[in-house]
Parts: C-alpha cells; structure tokens; sequence
C-alpha cells in the first residue's frame, strides 16, 4: 500500500455498528415469476412450451374425467349413455367400472359378507402401527403392535385361533433361545439357537399343537382361502407384511454382514448377494412351484404366505444393503465411545451404533419399500389376482371386455397415493430426526 | 504446542501415590499387519499416578493407551489393569472397560443422545444403576466439569471445549479408577484448552489414575509426576517432569523437546 493511505491503513473504530434491517428488495409474484420462470429468453420460451403442453394434456383428461358415466351396466350401455350426449367414446370415461366393479378391485374374491373382517385388521393394524410411526405416543402400544400381526393373519385367513397363537409362540421361544443359550454359551450360539430352534418348532411341533389345542377349546372363525384374496388387499398383505418383516431381517443381514465372525459374514454375503442377483419374479415363481419340494410332506403351505416369505427375502437383502451404507458412513469414534464405556455389543448396536444409521438410512430404506410394494403386482404372474390380476379379470367379462383406461388410471391413482403418502412420511421422519439431533 | 499453563495453584500434597499397582504392562507387543507398531512395552502404573505420554505424531501413543482398554489388541506380553489381565474374553474387556475411562481427541459424543442421556446411559444400561439416580450423579459431574445448564442439549450445541467437558463428565459417571486421555485438547481452539485442563487438573488433585497424551507441557510439569516419551513404538526415555525437561538424556528426546519448545 502507497504512503499516501496512510491515513486510512491506522484506522481504530470508536462506535460500534448498529444491527440494521436486510434492504427491501422488490417481493411478490412478478419478482418470483421473473427470477424463476423468465430469467432468459430460452426459459421464457421453455415456459411457454411447457405450459402449452400442460395445457393440452389437461384439456384432453378434464372432460374426460368431467363426462364420465358413472351408472351404466356394462361399457355397451357406457357407451349408448355418452353417445346419447352426443359424445364418442373417446370424449368421456366409464366410471361406471369402478362403482360396478370396486369391491372386486379392493378385496379381489374375499366373501362379501366377510368384508369387515379385512377391514377390521387393517383397522388394528394401524392403531399398531401408530406407536412405531409416532414417538410420542406413549411406549405401552407397542405391546399391542407386537400382538396385532398375529390377530391380523385370523382375522384375514380365518381359521382356527391356536394357528396363529402357535405361531406366534415361535417368536417368544426363539427370544428365549436367544436369552438363555446366549447366556449359557456364547451370544453366537444364542443367535444360533434363536433362529434354528423356532424353525424347527415351526415345521413339526406348531401343527399338531395348534391341533391339539382346537380339539381341546375350538375356537374359530370362518375359513377364508388365499385365493379368495386380492385386489389392493392382497398387495397390501403383502406389501406391509414383507415391509414390516424385511426391516428386522434387512438390519440383522447388515450386521452380520459386518460381522468378524467368519461363517455369520460369509452367509450373509452369499445370502444377500444370491438374493439380489436374482429378478423377484424368478423368486416368486420358485416359491409357487419350487418352495413345496423342501417342506415336509403333506404341508400345504398357503401360495400367499409363500409369497410374503419371498418378497420380504428379497427386500431384506436391499434393506440390509442400504443399512449397510448406513453404518459405514458413521464415525469409526461412536463405536470406540460405546465400546469405551463397557456397552456390549447389542447395547451399542441398539442405543448408539443403529440409532445414527437408521437415520441416515430412511430415505434408501422408504425408497426400497415404496419399491417393494409397487413389485407387488408381479404376483399376478403366478396366478393371483392383485389389481392388475383383477382388472385383467373384469377386462374378461363381457360386461366390461375392451375397458382399460378407466381401470388402469384407478390403479395407477392408489398405487401413487400409497407411494406418496410413504414418501411424505419419509421427509418428515427426517424432519424431525433432523430438528432433535441438532 | 504453546505452553499453556495454568496460572492456579495446585495443590500437590493431595496427588498422593500409593504402592497399589494400577496396571501393569509386561513385554508388550503389538503389530498392525506386518508394521511392528509397539516393541517392548514395560510400564507399571501405580494408582494415583499421573503420567503424561509425549513423542513425535506416529510414534504410537495412541496405540499404547488404546491397548490399555483393548480398544486395540496386543499380540505378544501382557497387560493387567486392576488385576485382571486382559485376554480375549468378552466378560473381562466389559468388566475392565467399565471401570476406566477414555476420553478421545474427538470427544466421541453420541450426537443423538442429549448430554444428560450421554452421561447416564452407560450407568443405566452397563452398571443397572437406577435411571434416576444415574441421572443425579451425571448431574453432579456435570457441575464438575461447570456446565450442568447445558444438561438438555445435544452435542452439537455446544462449543468443542464444552464438548470435551461432557466427555470427561460422562466417563466419571462410571466411577473409573483410571483415566485415559488421548490428546484431549489437540482439537480444541487455544481459547478452550484452558477450562479442559483445569479439569483435568481437578481430577489429579482428587487422586485419580490418569495416562494422558498431551503435548501441554505446562499441563505436564504441573500435574504429572512422570513423563514417558515414546519414539518408533518403544518406550525411550521417562523420568519426573523437571528433570525431564531441564536434563534430557536421550539425543531424540532433546530433539523433540526443542522441536516443541524452542521454535
Ligand atoms: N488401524 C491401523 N492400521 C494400521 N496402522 C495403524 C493403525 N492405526 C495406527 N497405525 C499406525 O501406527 C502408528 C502409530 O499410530 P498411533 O498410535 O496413532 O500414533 P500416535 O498416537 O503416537 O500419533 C502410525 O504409524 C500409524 O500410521
Ligand atoms: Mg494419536
């Protein structure tokens, strides 16, 4: 700097600036519009095209939408209606699919009298769900949210009651396994005998059990079979319970796949890796026709609960993978603060380690689900009639033989709002996750 | 590192040192691979004693007190720590980790635990101490370290200072006989190092155990009453703080200590 700034080089401050108000720009639509929409020729003219477009797709589904029959018989008779209107076929929806149709395209062929019945368990299943969803409802729920799945699969399937009590059983002893033989050995072998002793409980004791107990005290409703299910109904079976099942299982994977323990690495990594390379619907149509082959003879093991069993395979093998991301991208410090202070390792796994990287791991893990749910409708490949398996049904009657717009739109809709809904839920988990930890 | 020492007074006639044997580390080896990290460690840590571990960046401090916790596994030799020897049995690393404490260089907090909740959780769930009252012993600590206002935030709230604070505060929830410190105060802007040396202080003069790696030399001559200086994984000179900064025996430590003193 030149000697002649001196001056301005020694400076010393004797008032200290007051805070000042940020200067008033310019606000409202225009400003917003010009920054956002017309910030250059080119967007101006992007703008102009894609409003044009917006506006010709609209002006084609709004009086589609707007002159649809909603009361006709058959799409004949949707037809005659439009035309009597002077319209074409082409002016206006038939509607009238859906008011004729819809309880085939919610509850597939479930008896109609036993509506209820669905309706009630997903009832249940929401009250059950609510305390996992929503931490600040009190910590007691979660006992009924434990119980709901099982009350859940009698109210659906029907049945005897003691199926699903035994059932649920299996879980109770395999936590026990885990407690005791953990206790008494080694936490592997407690992992060991938690997973092997409920399978082996499963396939030959569960049965005769639940026999037994039904000669004893029968207590049963009315039987629904599988393939009585679909519509949304079955893939919302399916969806939530392979969701609900794969996120445990998909977290355990992860673990063990950072195991060092040899043997519980390898198999998650050959068990993830199998699972992943493989497209769903080879899995699923291994386990209509493949899946009976390994169980004992005479078991007939439901197609829908097979199903389940697959899709939540295949999603816990992603979950386990997202999970995955999840923990290596935690500080290698939490772990040695959590071991440092003498947690175990479940302790640390649970309170310290999966805390943090579930967190970073919704929007993979929501991303899976929503994936997972949409897949859903590959089961109508073996034979079972989701929504598309039902409108394909109800596009076979002569009733309703050349309809498909109207049907698939409706479809298209639930799916999107199902998918939308668990991605809003997603942004707000975060949200929130977000706001506490900081 | 500046010489940042406190301008109390330190009340050394309370720093008493007892015959009891703390740890004891016998022909200790220990190998990153192929990378011979520790060569022949012998060290006997009486309880009370105050140690303070210098040496150049690499040398393996960390490694050596990192063993001490088995945060880290030694190959060869043997470590006691209260008179259980350190072995691959889960029970007894639980059992000893429990009782000393560590404090990291960058502190380890659990950033979604409030700092109340960082205090008691090992208290709760390691000791089965009531939640209740593992809630007033951290509150206690926390008035220790000075800063039982901050109890309901989170971490990332505070200072790195504070932080550090929190994190001696939460390993004295577990009442250890011996604290481990791994440069606490390398992370922290000068103006911070202070109020975490003061603690630190304050615990020396109750009588506790401690291993620091610092290079606070200020902090060394006031508190510590033996210096170790490490070199190449091996253990090259100790002796008492005055001697050992006044009458260096060893040409690599003299270097050391014109490296981080002279400038
Ligand atoms: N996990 C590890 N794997 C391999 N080498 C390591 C590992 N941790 C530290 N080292 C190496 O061991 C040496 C000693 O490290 P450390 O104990 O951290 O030194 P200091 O704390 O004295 O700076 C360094 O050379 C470092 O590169
Ligand atoms: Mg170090």
């Amino acid at each position: 700097m030149s000697d002649t700034h001196a001056q301005t080089v020694r400076y010393v401050r004797e008032t200290m600036l007051p805070e000042r108000e940020p200067p008033l720009a310019e606000t409202g639509v225009i400003k917003w519009m010009r920054e956002n929409l017309f910030s250059s020729w080119i967007n101006a003219i992007l703008t102009i095209v894609s409003l044009y477009i917006i506006f010709v797709v609209l002006s084609a589904i709004i009086p589609w939408l707007l002159n649809s029959v909603w009361d006709a018989e058959s799409l004949t008779e949707c037809r005659e209606i439009l035309a009597a209107q002077g319209l074409s076929s082409h002016d206006g929806a038939c509607g009238a699919v859906l008011t004729a149709r819809w309880h085939q395209l919610v509850f597939g062929y479930y008896p109609s009298e036993l509506y209820w019945r669905p309706i009630l368990a997903l009832a249940l299943f929401l009250v059950g769900i609510a305390p996992v969803l929503f931490a600040n409802l009190p910590r007691q729920m979660l006992l009924v949210s434990a119980a709901v799945p099982f009350v859940c699969f009698w109210l659906l399937w029907g049945g005897s009651v003691w199926f699903p009590v035994m059932i649920a059983l299996g879980f109770v002893l395999g936590y026990l396994a885990m407690v005791l033989v953990g206790k008494a050995l080694s936490p592997l072998a407690g992992i060991i005998a938690a997973i092997v002793l409920p399978i082996l409980y499963w396939i030959f004791l569960a049965g005769p059990l639940a026999a037994a107990m039904a000669d004893v005290i029968p207590l049963r409703i009315e039987e629904v079979q599988s393939r009585a299910f679909g519509g949304f109904m079955l893939s919302v079976v399916i969806g939530l319970s392979a969701i609900i099942l794969s996120l445990p299982l998909g977290i355990l994977l992860a673990l063990a796949r950072q195991s060092n323990l040899f043997i519980i690495k390898t198999s998650a990594v050959v068990f993830i890796e199998v699972i992943r390379g493989v497209p769903l619907i080879v899995w699923l149509f291994t386990a209509q026709l493949l899946l009976n082959y390994f169980l004992p003879r005479g078991t007939n093991f439901d197609l829908t609960l097979r199903v389940i069993i697959m899709v939540t395979l295949f999603s816990s093998a992603y979950i386990a993978e997202v999970v995955r991301g999840g923990l290596a991208a935690l500080p290698k410090g939490q772990y040695e603060g959590a071991d440092s202070l003498g947690l175990d390792y479940w302790q640390s796994m649970r309170l310290i380690i999966l805390p943090q990287a579930l967190k970073i791991s919704i929007p993979g893990i929501v991303n899976t689900f929503i994936g997972l749910f949409k897949d859903t409708t590959l089961v109508v490949f073996i034979g079972l009639f989701d929504p598309l398996g039902i409108a394909g049904a109800i596009r076979a009657s002569t009733e309703w033989n050349g309809i498909y717009w109207e049907l698939f739109v409706f479809i298209g809709l639930m799916f999107f709002i199902a998918c939308y809904s668990m991605g809003r839920y997603s942004l707000y988990l975060e949200k929130k996750l977000q706001r506490e930890h900081r | 590192m500046s010489d940042t020492a406190t301008n109390r007074v330190i009340n050394r006639d309370a720093m008493t040192v007892s015959d009891e044997v703390a740890i004891q580390i016998t022909d200790m080896n220990k190998w990153y691979g192929t990378f011979h990290v520790l060569r022949d460690i012998n060290l006997t840590v009486n309880r009370g004693e105050r140690i303070v571990v210098c040496g150049p960046s690499g040398s393996g401090k960390s490694t050596l007190i990192r063993c001490i916790n088995r945060l880290e596994e030694h190959q060869a030799g043997s470590i006691v720590v209260d008179g259980t020897e350190l072995s691959s049995d889960l029970k007894n690393i639980d059992k000893i980790r429990s009782e000393v404490g560590m404090c990291f260089q960058h502190f380890n907090l659990f950033p979604h635990l409030t700092i109340l909740e960082n205090c008691t959780l090992a208290p709760i769930w390691v000791r089965k101490t009531p939640k209740r009252e593992a809630e007033e012993t951290a509150m206690h600590f926390l008035e220790k370290v000075k800063i039982p206002e901050q109890a309901d935030k989170y971490p990332g709230q505070l200072s790195g200072g504070q932080q550090q604070r929190v994190a001696i505060a939460r390993s004295l929830c577990m009442r250890p006989r011996i604290m481990l410190f791994d440069e606490p105060t390398s992370a922290l802007d000068p103006e911070m190092i202070k109020e975490v040396l003061d603690t630190m202080i304050e615990l020396a003069e109750e009588g506790m155990t401690m291993i620091c790696v610092t290079h606070e030399m200020g902090f060394a001559r006031q508190v510590a009453n033996r210096v170790i200086f490490m070199d190449a994984g091996q253990i090259v000179e100790q002796n008492e703080p005055e001697e050992f900064f006044n009458n260096p025996q060893s040409e690599r430590t003299k270097l050391f200590l014109s490296q981080i003193l002279g400038h």
